[in-house]
């Protein structure tokens, strides 16, 4: 099987804003149907839209931030059919003179090396969304006009990603990019963020290149969706290549809807004389000049974005790029988290391994927010200085951090309640690692003979001498006193 | 520049509108009529003209990001043709 996989995306965000793109009703998701319009969102005769100024400026950002280039003059136009998600009977949209052109997203790299590179757009337009239809008994359907006029913004990506992976790969990056922005929550489940994936292959065969008829997928409801749906797709295409040798010249893209429960691609319906959507300028809208200084005013309001903070996260901090990956991908609020500790306490490592370890865990178990997250940066920071100088073992730490999340408390309130403090009375721990190595002759013998590795024979008498003290044994002095004893017992 | 009847039948099917054989015939006509009209327009010298996008000169219009009071949803379903507690109703759409 030698092929390149082509896949493209189309991808539609809601923009977050407090009402609608062209008049004043809410925009809040999961209202009861049809309570959350007004005259303009549900085309009465007589209204005229009037754009919203945030609606464009979010729209704006996001285009600056994906690295396009803005356009100075842009106008709005009437994409028109005849379908009840919208009454007017067409969706005001962009066409010819879109607010911006170009720009790319970031392609991850991913753990087994792969992906990597950059994803250029082919457009990004700012349009209204639709309502809703669901099916109804008796031959009918319910419309909901909730949705219908919300601000949403279409992103199409050049056919620039080689795999499945690599499309998930490039939408999590969206998501968390629009996320650092905060022009949208990106929640696909409540379909502020939703994406098309079109897909075909290059197959080589005999020197040449045969192409297989595009494939536009849709219906896909999460991140793991659009992996699966492409990854069966592409062996059905190959499959089917084989059997009829159709090409991308004897056949027309087609839609094909994924069923999360089957885990397959079905053909769908074709809406009939789709393309004819006889664009003209909307004329209740006028153009928008969006002149230097307002572009200014927007690239000032964007703050560092995931890509860059992992690269500082990697130069500040000597973070490795897994690490920083790990602190950067969990959201704005948790790199903030991070930045906070790591400068309070100048540990970057231990920080950034307290919170993977210790924060992250504890933030997913209770279902919190990291604002929620009840030990403030200055806290965690003073309990790792505690560590690092030595007063506590890592084990003691983590059983205050878990006090200092239940209570609440600082470390310092903790240690002296719960008899924390480290021993490092050095004829204490001599006397530990000697009962320690008079109770295991067994590991010297193995030691003295090469049987096992003697950083697993020292790990295992490590472990008796905690054991002996109640885990309260300075680390350092146990490793110390155990080495010199060690070396003492192979003369 | 002439519409054909095909032309007209096929906007019409666009527009979800039903027209008999003679009203094709006879929109056939006006329409060109219309077109022939607005055709007058093409003997003008255009080269240094610039494409008018709208055909009025105002730029910017916004208005501020400020929520007001929704409609009341029965008053949003007052006028529909057919509808329900909750939604408006229409001939299902097969997906």
């Amino acid at each position: 099987m030698d092929y390149d996989i082509i896949i493209g995306l189309e991808i539609h965000v809601q923009l977050q804003t407090e009402s609608k793109m062209f008049s004043w009703c809410g925009t809040e998701f999961g209202l009861p149907p049809n309570t959350q319009t007004d005259p303009v969102s549900l085309g009465l005769p007589g209204t005229l839209p009037v754009m919203n100024r945030k609606a464009f400026e979010l729209a704006l950002k996001t285009a600056v931030a994906l690295h396009a280039e803005i356009a100075p003059f842009t106008k709005w136009d009437r994409k028109n059919y005849y379908y009840p998600d919208l009454p007017k009977n067409y969706q005001i949209s962009q066409y010819d003179l879109p607010f911006s052109h170009g720009g790319w997203i970031a392609i991850p790299r991913r753990k087994d090396g792969g992906g990597g590179g950059r994803c250029g757009l082919t457009r990004v337009h700012l349009e209204e969304d639709t309502g809703k239809l669901m099916h109804a008994a008796g031959g009918l359907s319910e419309v909901d006009l909730n949705r219908a006029g919300i601000p949403l913004l279409e992103i199409v990506t050049d056919p620039d990603i080689r795999s499945p992976a690599d499309a998930r790969g490039c939408l999590e990056e969206l998501r968390l990019t629009l996320r650092y922005l905060g022009v949208s929550d990106c929640e696909m489940q409540e379909g502020s963020l939703r994406c098309d994936a079109n897909v075909n292959l290059h197959i080589h065969r005999d020197g040449d290149t045969i192409a297989t008829p595009i494939v536009e997928i849709k219906n896909l409801n999460s991140f793991r969706a659009v992996e699966k749906a492409l990854i069966y797709e592409i062996e059905r295409q190959y499959k089917k290549w084989r059997d009829d040798g159709l090409t991308i010249k004897d056949a027309a893209k087609t839609t094909r809807g994924w069923s999360d429960a089957e885990e397959v691609t079905k053909p769908q319906r074709e809406k009939e004389t789709a393309s004819d959507y006889r664009y003209f300028p909307e004329p209740d809208l006028v153009p928008v000049v969006a002149d230097l200084a307002w572009l200014a005013r927007i690239r000032e309001s964007i703050g560092e974005l995931p890509a860059a903070r992992r690269d500082r996260f990697e130069s500040e901090y000597g973070l490795s790029p897994y690490d920083a990956n790990v602190l950067v991908e969990q959201g704005q609020d948790v790199a903030d988290y991070y930045d906070d500790v790591a400068r309070a306490t100048g540990q970057y490592k231990l920080a950034s391994n307290w919170i993977q370890q210790d924060v992250l865990r504890t933030i997913k178990e209770k279902k919190m927010s990291v604002a929620e997250f009840p030990v403030a940066p200055a806290a965690l920071a003073d309990l790792i200085n505690r560590v690092e100088r030595g007063e506590l073992n890592t084990n003691q730490g983590r059983e205050i951090l878990g006090r200092m999340i239940e209570t609440g408390d600082p470390a310092e309130i903790i240690i002296e309640m719960g008899g924390y403090r480290m021993v490092s009375d050095r004829d204490q721990i001599a006397a530990a690692v000697d009962a320690a190595v008079a109770a295991n002759p067994q590991a010297i013998d193995e030691l003295k003979r090469g049987k096992k590795k003697p950083e697993a024979v020292k790990g295992f008498l490590r472990g008796q001498v905690m054991k002996q003290t109640g885990g309260k044994a300075n680390p350092a002095l146990v490793g110390e006193l155990l080495e010199a004893k060690l070396a003492e017992s192979l003369q | 520049m002439s519409l054909t009847i095909d032309d007209v039948a096929k906007v019409a099917l666009l527009a979800r509108l039903r027209v008999s054989p003679d009203e094709l015939q006879m929109f056939t006509g006006q329409l060109n009529s219309i077109m022939d009209y607005v055709a007058q327009l093409q003997q003008l010298e255009t080269t240094d003209v610039e494409p008018l996008s709208h055909g009025i000169e105002v730029r910017n219009v916004f208005r501020d990001d400020v929520r007001g009071d929704p409609l009341p949803r029965e008053a949003a379903l007052l006028n529909a043709p057919k509808r329900n507690q909750e939604s408006f109703l229409v001939p299902a759409v097969l997906e």
